[in-house]
């Protein structure tokens, strides 16, 4: 299913990745209004967040329906749904598009629900391969803090407490997330992540972001006004 | 029948956070194209099953609890590309096969799944996705006990449908864009998926029964393999008993083997040790012992 890997692209794809309260989520954003601001024409899509499959995971969710299984599939079919509408046609434009979350997600999450890390592969065999995939790297215990004090609410599923680890969220979430960053760390030289250090300040941070990223633009001579 | 000799196996990559071993029931599958008469075959057979002192769940393609109603509302809106079709097939299954399938597999319920992975494999295959691909998606499938097909040829099928229900949108797979108007349409996208069947029931070792036949000969020639497949479980389990019982009959005249002997009445007896409870169950089994 490799149906787009190989055909001609001009736009990037620029993905980060790591775990809740790993700040990646507001380096995104910065990347996005430099890049703006240089002239580039950006878009920005989010992990789980086709129309597709929103009020089955809702209710999944919700209920407590979803198997580890069928949790993967479900993200797997929105994920789909996103590439084919909000991903290929974009960088088909020569649109940079920046994704908060990839394939990388799923794998991590999916694989410590303990489906088989061949299967999780194989599923997201379709998808193409960013040209930068940055992975913010936190110690479970910042990244406990920063949620417990952004939103004082961990959600059900974000602590993995489908899987019956803890009856405590906070706990359970520790243990979980915990397993996500091992399977982010295994994954690192795999898929060569550009790991950056989540506990930086959010300036220096971003400062090493963007100077990949401008290289990014350099290196295939498609820089558009840089 | 005893833990381990289930015989269940996936059909790839499986679920590693679920065992099999204790499955009891049978899983029969009946595949075939659309309108080929499959539903209700399938209504029959529960039925002579079921008079039989057989318990039947029935499970059909896109009724999970999870996605039936994400799968209509995607249908009517044709805008599904073969990817997330697959893809939307495969959480329904997934869904059923956990929450349905597996719990009753387990309980003992012969299972009859009105389609299964192979309808998927077809539908995408001719949609031109990588058939190793779509198979590895599907890895979690158990491997049916038995897999019933009703082959039809398209010449065949086309005037049928006409005559009942008339065509569908998807089922004439007009998402593919194979002519004009949906009668062509129909018959060439028909014409493959059946092509894509016969290929399977090679490989996947179906039982093929000819759909052009009347409704009850299809009926008596489904019956036939599934009596022999229900007959042959009955057996084992039955040999299975008996291999139980036989330490027992043993132990009323020699202690000692029975101790060594099997170990599924060992495990019974050790257990009273710790249960009190369980000693006077015991006894009634073993008389010769106390």
């Amino acid at each position: 299913m490799s149906r787009s890997s190989r055909s001609p692209r001009r736009g990037k794809l620029i993905v980060v990745e790591g775990i809740d309260g790993s700040g990646k989520s507001t380096q995104i954003k910065l990347l996005h209004k430099w890049l703006e601001a240089r002239g580039h024409r950006v878009v920005f899509t989010e992990w789980n967040s086709s129309d597709l499959v929103r009020q089955a995971t809702k209710r999944g969710k919700k209920k407590n329906l979803l198997t580890p299984t069928t949790f993967s599939l479900l993200h797997a079919t929105d994920f789909a749904d996103r590439l084919t509408y909000r991903i290929i046609p974009y960088l088909k434009a020569g649109t940079t598009v920046l994704a908060d979350r990839y394939i990388y997600t799923a794998f991590a999450r999916d694989i410590s629900r303990g489906v088989d890390p061949r299967w999780a592969r194989d599923l997201y065999s379709f998808a193409m391969k960013p040209d930068a995939a940055f992975y913010f790297r936190v110690p479970i215990d910042v990244a406990v803090d920063r949620i417990i004090g952004a939103r004082a609410k961990i959600k059900f599923y974000e602590a993995g407490m489908d899987l019956g680890l803890s009856p405590d969220a906070v706990e359970s979430f520790r243990l979980f997330q915990g397993r996500v960053i091992e399977e982010y760390d295994r994954m690192t030289d795999e898929f060569g992540f550009r790991v950056i250090d989540g506990t930086r300040s959010i300036d220096s941070q971003q400062q090493q972001v963007r100077s990949i990223v401008a290289r990014l633009y350099n290196d295939t001579g498609l820089a558009e006004a840089s | 029948m005893t833990p381990g000799k289930s015989g269940a196996r996936y059909l790839g990559h499986g679920l590693p956070y679920t065992g099999i071993e204790d499955l009891k029931g049978t899983l029969i599958t009946i595949e075939g194209t659309d309108g080929v008469g499959r539903t209700t075959q399938v209504a029959l057979l529960k039925e002579w099953l079921e008079v039989q002192g057989y318990g039947v769940i029935e499970t059909g393609w896109t009724r999970s609890e999870l996605m039936s109603e994400t799968i209509g509302a995607a249908k009517a809106g044709h805008n599904l590309d073969r990817l997330t079709f697959t893809l939307l097939y495969a959480t329904d299954f997934a869904d059923r096969l956990e929450k349905i399938v597996l719990p009753a597999l387990r309980s003992g319920f012969v299972v009859l799944a009105d389609r299964y992975v192979f309808t998927a494999f077809a539908r995408s295959i001719v949609r031109g996705a990588d058939p190793a691909w779509i198979r590895s998606v599907f890895g979690f499938a158990l491997v049916p006990d038995l897999t019933l097909y009703l082959k039809i040829d398209a010449d065949t099928l086309v005037p049928r449908i006409l005559r009942t229900r008339g065509i569908d949108y998807w089922e004439a797979g007009m998402d593919m864009h194979l002519g004009t108007d949906l009668y062509e349409s129909f018959r060439k996208y028909q014409w493959r998926l059946i092509r894509e069947y016969n290929r399977m029931a090679r490989e996947f070792s179906f039982v093929t029964v000819d759909a052009t036949l009347g409704i009850e000969e299809i009926q008596a020639r489904i019956r036939r393999p599934v009596q022999a497949l229900l007959e042959d479980r009955r057996m084992r389990a039955l040999s299975t008993s008996l291999d139980r019982l036989r330490p027992l009959l043993f132990e009323a005249e020699d202690d000692d083997t029975a101790e060594s002997g099997a170990p599924s009445a060992a495990g019974a007896g050790s257990a009273s040790v710790s249960e009190p409870a369980d000693l006077p169950a015991r006894a009634a089994r073993a008389p010769g012992r106390d």
